[in-house]
């Protein structure tokens, strides 16, 4: 873990959009917990599984599987690039933030990114919550304008000859990148496939690659 | 609204920060500020999703800047809570709900988290609403500056497009914000090329696609 704010009051020590927490926020959110929790309006163990969820059910392992699925099969590819709601379901997953997806496709002329200028929006059903990269400042304000600068930020450098197509979300479409399979992977299981396939690639601003890991990002 | 938190082309916020294997939440408190966020907004009440969006851009532009993501969905989901009637300040001061004070029905159980989670809520309508324009069509976004909600960003305002997709029927943010209807009509899909938006020196055959309602078009 190469940062990780240890306490509230320490977020200095976090140069990302973290800055200047203030020192009793986390009593005054226990303090709305309690006031919940009391007026009947909600469970702890309630709020407990929400996390819970997201932290261990929700991420982008479910979206790891959708691309892994779509490279092996190419029927399953159609139905995700044409009907890509009923196509996730089929792999089941679905909910909040997933109502109405749209999957697209990466090839060695058209690179796919995917931003939201102007909030925070994001495929929860298949890439779980998003970084805060994806909803910081930086982030938000460059990839419509300068995309190629932050996919180089990222490590990726895009020969002049492909094209850049960014989707920003201001709709309540969720996109999500099918990335491109890498090269040397003909051997590979499904299950082999989806441990390959990175958050940040299904995002666009990275590729897949043969030799990398499958943890996200 | 022309708000800071429509960010689209705005220069000098910094380089990007990447974590590796960043955790979901970085803090305890965070998870609790989300997890309590989707309670209130899985109930009832004068609340909806782009009304939700809309309290984060009313946050004081230097407060939006300076706060972190959570730290947003924190100072929402008090003023959300005290607009609601669902908690007082003076409750959120001392951590007590007031003596007397009404208890909430039904009570969010654990039980209940995995349909909340999985259930769809889309903005999707059924509405038998016509289309304004088609797949191919040339439109130019609307140059307008409203004071409210709107997911019409500033740096598309005035530029042309065109239509790539129809996406279906969908619930108009702008008026549903703030609760004056549903207003439902045709998104599509926009192309705008790179040097459309951005000038002469753009990649000639960069694009970006915005989402866009029948209300935020004219034709080209």
């Amino acid at each position: 873990m190469e940062e990780r704010r240890k306490t509230t009051t320490g977020s200095d020590q976090h140069d990302h959009d973290h800055q200047a927490v203030p020192s009793d926020l986390a009593l005054r959110v226990k303090a709305i917990e309690s006031l919940l929790v009391e007026k009947g309006l909600v469970d702890r163990a309630a709020l407990d599984a929400i996390v819970d969820a997201y932290e261990t059910k929700i991420g982008p392992r479910n979206g790891a599987r959708v691309v892994a699925r779509a490279w092996v099969d190419p029927a399953y590819k159609k139905r995700l690039l044409t009907d890509a709601t009923a196509a996730i379901a089929e792999l089941g997953y679905s909910g909040g933030q997933g109502e109405d997806m749209i999957v697209l496709e990466n090839t060695p002329k058209v690179h796919n990114l995917i931003v939201c200028t102007l909030c925070s929006c994001y495929p929860w059903p298949v890439l779980g919550l998003p970084p805060v990269w994806y909803k910081s400042a930086p982030y938000r304000s460059r990839a419509v304008i300068d995309p190629r600068g932050v996919l180089r930020e990222f490590g990726l450098e895009l020969s002049e000859e492909t094209e850049i197509h960014v989707w920003d979300s201001t709709a309540e479409l969720r996109y999500m990148v099918l990335p491109e399979r890498p090269a040397g992977t003909q051997h590979m299981s499904e299950q082999e496939l989806a441990g390959l396939v990175t958050r940040d690639s299904m995002v666009g601003v990275a590729k897949v690659t043969a030799a990398k890991s499958g943890a996200a990002p | 609204m022309n708000g800071v938190h429509d960010m689209g082309g705005m220069h000098g916020m910094g380089p990007i920060r990447h974590e590796r294997n960043e955790p979901v939440f970085h803090e305890p408190w965070e998870g609790r500020v989300y997890a309590m966020t989707r309670v209130v907004r899985a109930g009832g009440g004068r609340q909806n999703l782009d009304n939700s969006r809309h309290l984060l851009e009313l946050l004081p532009p230097a407060d939006y800047l300076r706060m972190t993501y959570y730290e947003r969905w924190y100072a929402r989901l008090a003023n959300q809570l005290v607009a609601n009637a669902i908690v007082t300040r003076e409750e959120l001061d001392t951590g007590h709900a007031a003596a007397g004070s009404p208890k909430a029905e039904p009570r969010v159980t654990a039980a209940m988290v995995p349909d909340m989670v999985a259930r769809r809520n889309s903005a999707r309508r059924e509405a038998a609403v016509a289309p304004r324009f088609k797949v191919g069509q040339r439109v130019r976004a609307r140059d307008i500056n409203p004071a409210g909600h709107t997911r019409l960003p500033r740096y598309a305002r005035g530029k042309s497009g065109v239509i790539v997709r129809d996406h279906g029927v969908f619930v108009f943010p702008d008026t549903n914000a703030e609760f004056s209807g549903e207003k439902p009509q045709h998104v599509y899909s926009v192309r705008f090329a790179a040097r459309e938006l951005w000038g002469p020196d753009a990649p000639p055959r960069d694009c970006v696609h915005i989402d866009m309602w029948d209300d935020y078009l004219d034709r080209a």
